[in-house]
């Protein structure tokens, strides 16, 4: 035991706590007892299925009789593979100990590890199908689960996106007023069938506000104020409802959801975070914010949902229950439905999760990912939230030509949306570490209300912030009729409006007083969005940005947009105008503008660019508007870049230290491999009391076994859940394990003396084929494994002596030095 | 034992999945096509001295244009074509069933929870208290080292009555998922180390 200690007192350079490893601070769990060694399978999300699981005890158990066993076999053949040890060494008595080959929360999954779990599982499953009909029929049923869990998940996901959309639209409007006809109708649906004049078609006698209700009429100052009133009240009552029940039920279900979706993918564990009351409580919640008339929307928040549907619908399958590795390519498949029934976009939902969210992304995912879009948006559709049969509130159809000339003016949209992108993220990411490190992180629920009776207070009185973000977009991108009412079309008339054009195309127009107001208002909207969306994303509710930043950006391109199209109007001989913009012609569309702008700012917010230019005209329906898209695009990428490389995702990674290894990033100091020093288990000489008291007294989340202390020659891995697991068991059900029993990894066990109590063998847990690197092996070449392998750690030998370990924790740390940040903000120590 | 957990694990889904189904099956039933759902909406601007209209009918999808729909016509043969080109014609479709349906299971969801929070901040700890007195709520709290109140009411209820055993597998699990929430909570709200 003590030269355990004199070894670890030689510890070169720095010891690390190995693989990101993090002990509960939980008293009460840690000591050791059976509470801390509670298999995994008990905190395994939540709980809400056990409770509903106790009173379905009756109902068959044999229904998945192949699979149940699978733990066992997988845990044989694995052992039989690597080392080509006999399984006979394995206990046969010994049942397969529940919770072997699992993870702590908080911690990193070795995807090579997982990735050949699976493989060994499925050699199995198809040696077997020649055997029987019904191991073949197995075979059969496990190869299509896969895309049966993608079916599921895309009904699931829809019906959930159609609901959200249905009550968020109808809470909306419930903050102005309400449906005589039906309290559970909005605005729009109110109205559906009654008469209307011509002059009065935004309004209808069963749709009545709520002063109009108290006060009997709908004009005068009363009025106006009772509604103004009732519209903060509103407000406060969701925005609290939605903080405290977030608080209450499920602390997860607060903001977006995608920088951590992003690190779960790449590997990384959180527990709960995509369980049931997570999905229950923001399924509720997120429809409480967007209602309360706060800057964010539903589309961050929907991606989040539909990972945690994906992650439910996984615990069907034996699959991808029980491998961390498969589980991820049906999340990173959820993420493309996210987006798929936010945006109605399946193909740009698709390439999102590619482009943004995924780490690991074969091609199986992609078509399964496809797959999974296209039944959401088709469940989606089919609900029809908006009475459009469209997916989403925005869709716009225009088809007018932009011309060559008109690129510049896109052009500088994308250098407003790089240059808003990149002070958002500076802004935000400033404000976020001020809420986490001073007193203000103390009172979320006071921070939430104050915002929301800030939001409310400003933005009633100004009809462009008063609507949903959903609604001003469009607005926006709407492009002006001969029948528009809105203020955005206040154009003069022009007298001989019989010979004009007809329906869409109608030709430029001079600007008019309704138009006028409605432009000083849109500046004064996007002023307040800029601001308020900065304080508001982070907020310890459901929180989406997409919307709010493509609003900003909308309302950008549409004030461009009009002044375009007033420049062209009354200087139409101008040499740039002329030739395509005569005074009859419609030759600018200031709805292509707004739609540009909000491409080019959310952009620049998420760094997004092939999926974002899919996403949008996805949304237009248009293939023509792809040029200019893809300038403002590529805009406002670059210009954003030069201010900062990081998306609001990464440096919310960043911010909270999550464990992530951009895949995206080239690494380019250049060190050695060698740095790490750490506890190490031997082969056949160890007794079960000293490797507990060794597991007791470090932190590391593996051991390497080595063959003896003199000669550290590496035989293998042993990860500790699996080890405490292990011995845990042993105690509990072996006979004759004490604490002077020998722990023997080797193959043979060692000879030993007769009276002694028999040995304990582990063989089985351990990992036989570690990746290992030189001491001299360059670091960007080991950052390059640990990214491409997706590895959790790797052992440094020397002259075929193990030297140390390095993990992948030890490797963010390392970057982070390097880059001259602090390495301790790495994971939340 | 932990493959009777899975299995557990399984049916319960399987009865979530049940439960979902059924919904879809009761949904189906309320959205049964209302005659009210369908409408086709055609606007008229102005035309000459005619003033604009809005004309709504309840035809199907290819008979919605101008010429179906906008009865009587207010102006003569001649102008007709002129006066429908201006027209917007939008074909619509909705289910209020689906409309209602999501509405009131959104408010009893919401309703649900909000009665479960309630109970859980405010009524299960003053029912603790009248049932065990103050002596071993103290005696509790020493017992547990934990400054959240509430959170082991249930511990102290379960220990203190012997129950079917179902009922405790309930329980345990609740106060496992209050543990876990706790800890949540704990690290989002207190500590600021995820999700900030």
């Amino acid at each position: 035991m003590s030269d355990f200690w004199t070894r670890r007192g030689r510890a070169r350079v720095r010891t690390l706590r190995a693989g990101g490893f993090r002990m509960r601070e939980k008293p009460g769990c840690c000591d050791g007892g059976p509470e801390g060694l509670h298999p995994p399978s008990d905190d395994d999300d939540d709980d809400l299925v056990d409770i509903a699981g106790a009173t379905l005890d009756f109902s068959s158990t044999d229904d998945v009789p192949p699979l149940s066993s699978g733990g066992y076999e997988e845990h044989r053949s694995r052992a039989g593979m690597n080392g080509n040890g006999p399984s006979n060494l394995m206990d046969p008595l010994e049942d397969p100990v529940p919770g072997l080959g699992t993870y702590e929360d908080f911690n990193t999954i070795d995807w090579v590890r997982e990735k050949s779990k699976d493989r060994d599982r499925h050699r199995e499953i198809t040696k077997n199908s020649r055997r029987s009909t019904a191991a073949l029929l197995h075979s059969v049923s496990d190869a299509f689960s896969g895309w049966l869990l993608m079916l599921l998940v895309g009904l699931m996901a829809g019906a959930l996106a159609g609901g959200i959309d249905i009550a968020a639209h109808w809470l909306t409007d419930m903050k102005e007023g309400v449906c005589l006809r039906g309290f559970w109708f909005n605005r729009e649906h109110c109205c559906w069938t009654s008469e209307t004049t011509f002059q009065d078609r935004d309004r209808c006698a069963v749709w009545q506000t709520w002063g109009e209700l108290i006060t009997g009429t709908s004009e005068g100052a009363l009025s106006y104020i009772l509604n103004y009133l009732l519209y903060i009240v509103w407000a406060l009552l969701f925005a609290f409802l939605a903080v405290t029940l977030v608080r209450a039920f499920a602390p997860y279900a607060c903001g977006s959801g995608i920088p951590e979706i992003k690190t779960i993918l790449s590997g990384f564990i959180i527990r709960g975070y995509l369980g049931k009351w997570t999905l229950i409580t923001k399924t509720v919640t997120l429809v409480l914010a967007v209602s309360s008339g706060l800057s964010l929307g539903k589309e961050g928040p929907l991606v989040h949902v539909a990972c945690c549907c994906a992650n439910i619908l996984c615990h069907l399958f034996t699959k991808y229950r029980k491998n961390e590795a498969k589980r991820r390519e049906v999340l990173s498949a959820a993420a493309a439905v996210g987006v798929s029934v936010a945006f109605g976009a399946p193909i740009g939902g698709v390439l999102f999760s590619l482009e943004e969210v995924s780490y690991y992304f074969p091609l199986k995912t992609l078509w399964r990912s496809f797959f999974a879009a296209l039944v959401a948006a088709f469940t989606l559709r089919s609900i029809n939230p908006f009475g459009n049969s469209r997916l989403v509130l925005f869709y716009v159809e225009f088809h007018t030509p932009w011309h060559l000339v008109e690129l510049l003016p896109f052009v500088l949209l994308g250098i407003f949306g790089g240059l808003w992108g990149a002070l958002f993220i500076r802004a935000n990411i400033a404000w976020c570490r001020i809420r986490k490190t001073t007193r203000l992180g103390r009172y979320p629920i006071v921070e939430v209300l104050a915002v929301t009776a800030v939001t409310a207070l400003v933005a009633y009185p100004n009809s462009y912030t008063r609507m949903s973000g959903a609604e001003l977009i469009s607005e926006l991108f709407n492009d002006c009729s001969l029948l528009d009412s809105s203020q955005l079309c206040g154009y003069q008339q022009p007298a001989n409006i019989s010979e004009t054009g007809v329906g869409n195309s109608l030709a430029d127009r001079p600007a008019g007083p309704g138009l006028y107001t409605a432009l000083w208002q849109l500046a004064l909207a996007l002023l307040f969005k800029m601001l308020i969306t900065v304080v508001t994303f982070g907020m310890k509710v459901p929180s989406g940005l997409f919307i709010p930043s493509m609003a900003v950006g909308a309302i950008a391109g549409r004030l461009l947009g009009v002044g375009m199209e007033q420049l062209a109007y009354y200087n139409h001989d101008w040499l740039i105008f002329r030739g395509w913009c005569t005074p009859e012609a419609d030759c600018i569309t200031p709805g292509l503008y707004a739609m540009v702008g909000a491409a080019a700012c959310l952009g620049g917010v998420t760094r997004m660019t092939v999926s974002l230019v899919v996403i949008m005209f996805e949304l237009t329906g248009g293939l023509e508007y792809i040029v200019p898209l893809m300038a403002a695009a590529m805009t406002s990428k670059w210009v954003a870049d030069a201010f900062g490389r990081e998306g609001i995702y990464e440096a919310h990674i960043r911010l909270n230290g999550y464990p992530f290894l951009e895949p995206k990033e080239e690494f380019e100091h250049s060190s050695l491999a060698v740095d790490v020093m750490l506890a190490l288990l031997t082969q056949e000489s160890m007794t079960v009391g000293e490797v507990e008291a060794l597991v007791e007294n470090t932190r590391y989340s593996g051991f390497p076994v080595v063959v003896s202390q003199e000669s550290p020659r590496l035989v293998g891995f042993v990860l500790r859940r699996d080890l405490v697991i292990s011995i845990d068991n042993a105690r509990k059900r072996q006979d004759g394990v004490v604490s002077a029993s020998l722990v023997v990894f080797s193959e043979h066990a060692p000879p030993q003396a007769s009276d002694g109590p028999p040995p304990l063998r582990l063989r089985g847990i351990m990992d036989l084929s570690p990746f290992t690197v030189t001491d001299h092996t360059p670091m960007d070449i080991t950052v390059d494994i640990f990214r491409k392998l997706g590895l959790r750690q790797c052992l440094v030998t020397h002259n075929g002596r193990l030297l140390g370990i390095i993990t992948k924790k030890d490797i963010l740390k390392h970057m982070a030095q390097m880059a001259n940040r602090d390495p301790d903000s790495i994971l939340f120590n | 034992f932990e493959h009777h957990r899975y299995d557990l694990k399984m049916k319960s889904l399987f009865f979530i999945e049940s439960v979902f189904l059924a919904g879809v099956v009761l949904l189906s039933q309320v959205t049964a096509k209302n005659s009210e759902d369908i409408r086709c909406k055609c606007i008229c601007p102005p035309y000459k001295d005619v003033e604009g209209q809005i004309y709504k009918q309840n035809v199907s999808l290819k008979d919605c244009n101008c010429l179906h729909v906008v009865d009587p016509m207010p102006v003569d043969g001649k102008d007709v074509e002129a006066y429908c080109l201006r027209c917007e014609c939008k074909y619509e479709e909705r289910s209020s069933g689906t409309i209602k349906f999501t509405i009131i299971m959104y408010l009893s969801i919401l309703g649900l929870l909000l009665l479960y929070m309630v109970y859980l901040t405010l009524l299960e700890p003053m029912l603790k208290r009248r049932l065990f007195g103050h002596s071993q709520l103290i005696q509790n709290y020493d017992d547990v080292g934990d400054q959240q109140p509430f959170a082991n009411a249930h511990n102290v209820l379960s220990r203190s009555h012997s129950r079917p055993s179902m009922l405790n597998k309930v329980e345990h699990a609740q106060q496992r998922w209050r543990r876990q929430v706790q800890e949540q909570r704990k690290s989002v709200f207190d500590r600021h180390v995820v999700l900030s």
